[in-house]
């Protein structure tokens, strides 16, 4: 068992605040009209912080769904000023420079597990060390991706270490429609690779479980699905009022257990975190945010970027298209 | 003195072993190459396409996948980020409808969605097309759905030598390329190819048969069928020209501009179903850029609008040499 070193924990922990505090100042945002749907982090922070944290950030990757990017500041400030780009509509927003070793949100349930055991197997292929961290929620789970995805990782031996972010809701449906099984760490059995429940609103417990399939990984001993077990305290999005489904006892017994309250009193009592601390967090973090946000609707941008980067040359059509664009746009300004 | 290896010499290969001769090419040239599949490696494919890529490179190299057309495709994705260059084979492009959603929503967009970060340097083969009598889903002439992704090229050879042209090009091109190889044209086609580095690049059209009286514009294994209408129809005295657009994405538009204005007077032949099928882009081609060359409407000659038919029904379904002659014969009476 590879328990976070103090530093650690504390470093888990502003990494933590810092998400919960800006998810609360993107949500305001979005009432504003300022920026667009925003999925709240409530609830997931120890999950994915204590996930990033047990990587090497220059060898191994992380593979998001959509819920993820605040939560990976350890791979850099780039993911948020990326993020806030990719929050406002801009194109830039899924270009997370190179060498960082995170990919783009992605929107499309489940298509990014195969990306994971693609770059997993590449980097076995190139005889890179490193592993690829995917994160996908519970209802990602139902997808085809997630099997064909778990049964080649299996088969390959790749290494990858497939992290199902249980929150118990995928927007309104709850798990046990979800799924007949007794849990989504059972599914492993099918791809003939481990697969380990961890209480996710333990930074502890999570950094030990990736970190443990991360050597497993390495070692060539192949993938491992990890289920963490954790509660979706906000809405799905921006876009939705959980009132209408979630039963409100469930969600104040989840209050109680919330993630960020549990690490911040353990680590009152050892005396790593105080008022102080707390505040100058939080104050740090609307700082990046309101700085990230301000950067990113300076942001320049082309008319024509509509049709950049969609072959590495512009095709003959491509080429009409794009004069056909700068043409009415310099009637419609003339 | 002559160097052997620059030597202009070609051999005759049918059109599957153009194939296997350039992914072998491919392969050896450049250690990025890797090819994934259903029975790709072991067995060397169903067609024998990978035949003996196994045995020279390796099983790191050459991988067997579980039956998965989803996974071969998003991991054709993975595999590009991690800087390596794969070549997927999906059994049969009927089964790429259990890889759509990555196809069309991931590997086409990935250039795209990250602003160029990553290179999608992704093939994915398939076979398709009809006149051989496979079961139901194996025939199916789906470049036109393909054609309406953005950021996927399309890339469809007519013969042997384009074969190994076109798909050392795609295998080589920065952008994801759907390489459709024909079924028929497998065995059926063949003719003399370089046996050097040999590259056709993508988006040019090749003018099949010299004519001016009127062009037939096809792609894939109907260019033969419209070569042998248009050898058929020049010993009545008429002059057939015949444009193989080799690609469909991407498109020759100033090919197509070209021999329209030339002949005013133009057949397009698809093997798909008619009804939103490529024939309908090509003549919108010609609509923006010739019309006035025109000297009667634009003809049609394609499969019906129904699933691909079983066996007994297929010589019905995919046009052949007799109703590319009788559209032929129609324009040319028209206008």
């Amino acid at each position: 068992m590879t328990i976070p070193s103090d530093a650690q924990l504390r470093e888990i922990l502003v990494d933590m605040v810092t998400a919960r505090t800006q998810s609360a100042r993107l949500w305001n945002l979005q009432r504003q009209g300022q920026v667009g749907t925003v999925a709240p982090i409530d609830g997931h922070e120890a999950t994915i912080v204590a996930a990033a944290h047990a990587l090497d950030t220059e060898h191994d990757w992380v593979i998001p769904q959509y819920r993820e990017p605040l939560a990976l500041r350890r791979y850099g400030p780039e993911i948020l000023e990326r993020f806030m780009l990719y929050s406002l509509g801009h194109p830039a927003g899924g270009h997370i420079p190179d060498p960082i070793r995170v990919l783009p949100n992605q929107i499309s349930l489940g298509t990014q597990i195969p990306h994971a055991v693609g770059i997993a197997w590449g980097m076995v292929l190139r005889s890179e060390p490193g592993v690829a961290l995917v994160f996908f929620g519970d209802g990602s789970s139902s997808e085809g991706d997630f099997y064909e995805a778990g049964n080649l990782a299996g088969v390959l031996n790749a290494p990858v270490v497939m992290v199902c972010v249980n929150n118990q809701w995928a927007i309104s449906t709850p798990v046990h429609l979800q799924t007949a099984a007794e849990s989504f760490a059972d599914k492993a059995a099918g791809f003939g690779i481990p697969g380990v429940k961890v209480d996710g609103n333990d930074a502890a417990a999570v950094y030990d479980a990736v970190d443990e399939a991360r050597k497993r990984a390495l070692a060539g001993k192949g993938p491992t699905l990890i289920e963490a077990v954790i509660y979706r305290l906000g809405a799905h999005t921006t876009a939705d009022d959980p009132t209408r489904y979630v039963p409100p006892e469930d969600l104040e017994a989840a209050q109680r257990d919330d993630p960020v309250l549990r690490l911040t009193s353990q680590l009152r009592k050892l005396g790593l975190w105080d008022d102080a601390a707390q505040q100058e967090t939080e104050v740090e973090a609307l700082e990046l945010l309101d700085r990230a946000v301000e950067d990113a609707r300076s942001a320049p941008l082309a008319v024509d970027a509509l049709l950049d980067h969609c072959f590495s040359v512009d095709t003959q059509r491509l080429a009409l298209q794009r004069s056909q664009l700068l043409e009415a746009r310099s009637t419609e300004t003339r | 003195m002559a160097d052997p290896f620059e030597s202009d010499g070609v051999t005759e290969l049918t059109m599957l072993q153009a194939i296997n001769e350039t992914l072998h090419a491919e392969m050896a040239r450049d250690d990025r190459v890797v090819v994934l599949g259903e029975d790709v490696a072991r067995n060397g494919g169903v067609f024998r396409a990978t035949e003996g890529l196994y045995e020279k490179f390796g099983e790191h190299r050459v991988v067997d996948t579980p039956i998965s057309e989803a996974v071969i495709a998003g991991a054709t994705v993975g595999l590009a980020i991690a800087g390596l260059v794969p070549v997927a084979e999906i059994q049969f492009l009927g089964f790429s409808y259990q890889a759509m959603h990555q196809l069309a929503g991931q590997v086409a967009r990935l250039r795209y969605r990250t602003q160029g970060r990553y290179e999608p340097s992704i093939t994915i083969r398939a076979p398709f097309g009809g006149g051989v009598r496979t079961p139901e889903l194996h025939s199916d002439s789906l470049e036109a759905q393909f054609a309406n992704v953005a950021g996927l090229k399309v890339v469809m050879p007519a013969t042997a030598s384009d074969a190994k042209g076109l798909l050392a090009s795609s295998i080589r091109d920065p952008d994801p390329v759907l390489f459709l190889e024909p079924l028929r044209g497998y065995r059926g086609i063949r003719g003399d190819v370089p046996d050097n580095d040999h590259l056709v690049p993508l988006g040019v059209a090749r003018t099949a048969r010299e004519g001016d009286d009127i062009v037939i514009i096809t792609w894939s294994y109907q260019v033969e069928l419209a070569c042998r209408a248009a050898d058929s129809l020049r010993s009545e005295g008429l002059s057939v020209r015949v444009l193989d657009l080799r690609s469909i994405v991407p498109l020759d538009i100033g090919a197509i501009t070209e021999a329209v204005s030339h002949c005013g007077r133009a057949v397009v032949v698809q093997e798909s179903c008619e009804t939103g099928g490529f024939a309908s882009e090509v003549i919108a081609t010609i609509n923006d850029g010739c019309f006035w060359s025109l000297e009667a409407p634009v003809a049609r000659v394609s499969g019906y609008d129904v699933p691909y038919p079983v066996g007994m029904l297929e010589d019905l379904y995919v046009p052949d040499e007799a109703r590319i002659i009788a559209a032929v014969r129609r324009t040319l009476e028209s206008g």
